[in-house]
């Protein structure tokens, strides 16, 4: 551990805006991604479900 | 002579490709937040500041693994295309499909964290120089392969167009390799090199190895299940495929 104290580690020695803004928008990205494959797939299950219910009220 | 034992084949068929992924998935993503977490641990706790650098070094562990994987990303998804043109194979197409996002995100990832390395050590958010241009290109291409096999209705059609652009735009990645040598540039030249080994602290490089590795594990982990959905989304009139979202 090379930080004295949470507010050193934040600061990142003065490059905290560049270094958090970086592993921020990273880790905002990859959520994002994983989200929308969940997401994608969700969608398929609803879609495939409502045209299963549109068959059935037909017959 | 018992060649026959294992059917390679056999897995090229979308349902059955589709069963063992489902049992991969889980496994490469445990191993991707493992690695993900130690990667962290020794770039942000253990890895000393930089001499030149100070902290805003430390943007390395996620800048140099995304950018890597931009380019691995596009050549697998070149590769895979190119078999599914020439073979015909479906399930190499879709796994095409698969990769282009994931590859996407990756480039922009490079991008951004570049931008946010660049500002404090070069004074610019951007600079029109070999290797930022070429990345950028990169992301063009990707967004087009995906723009244009979402714009033919045909999925093999889709399949066979993207495939060509793919192809086409394959020259592009070894050119953003070697920008910082073939050109004059403001990017540095590689921190790791196969032939001169590298030019970095031990606890600076390891961190940034197995974040690379964590990297790969992420990628190949969210290009895998969105490789079952695109095989759900377009065998979707296959009995199987009906069984497996609760219809059947």
């Amino acid at each position: 551990m090379i930080w004295n104290s949470w507010t050193e580690f934040v600061a990142m020695g003065g490059y905290g805006l560049y270094v958090w803004g970086s592993f921020g928008v990273t880790a905002a990205v990859i959520a994002a991604e994983v989200w929308a494959v969940a997401a994608r797939r969700r969608a398929l299950i609803r879609l495939e479900h409502g045209a299963r219910g549109a068959d059935l009220g037909e017959t | 002579m018992q060649f026959s034992e294992i059917n390679w084949f056999k897995y090229a068929a979308p349902q059955r490709f589709y069963a063992l992924v489902g049992r991969i998935v889980p496994w490469v993503s445990v191993l991707a937040v493992v690695l993900a977490a130690a990667g962290l641990v020794l770039g942000l706790l253990i890895a000393p500041t930089d001499a030149q650098q100070g902290d805003a070094y430390r943007i390395i562990f996620i800048h140099v693994p995304a950018a890597w994987m931009s380019m691995v990303v596009y050549l697998a998804m070149a590769f895979w295309a190119a078999v599914g043109l020439i073979f015909n194979a479906r399930l190499s197409a879709m796994l095409a499909t698969a990769l282009a996002p994931s590859g996407a995100l990756m480039t922009f990832i490079a991008l951004w964290t570049g931008a946010f390395w660049g500002r404090p050590t070069w004074g610019a958010w951007w600079v029109w120089d070999a290797r930022l241009t070429s990345e950028l290109v990169l992301l063009f291409l990707y967004i087009g392969f995906m723009s244009l096999h979402a714009a033919i209705d045909d999925p093999r059609r889709a399949d066979r167009a993207a495939a060509l652009l793919a192809l086409v735009g394959a020259v592009n990645v070894p050119i953003i390799y070697f920008s910082v040598k073939w050109w004059n540039t403001l990017h540095q030249g590689a921190s790791v090199s196969i032939t001169k080994g590298s030019s970095m602290a031990a606890p600076m490089l390891a961190g940034m190895l197995v974040m690379a590795l964590a990297f790969w594990a992420y990628c190949i982990a969210v290009s895998l299940a969105r490789l079952r959905v695109v095989i759900l989304e377009r065998e979707r009139h296959a009995h199987w495929v009906q069984a497996e979202l609760g219809n059947a």
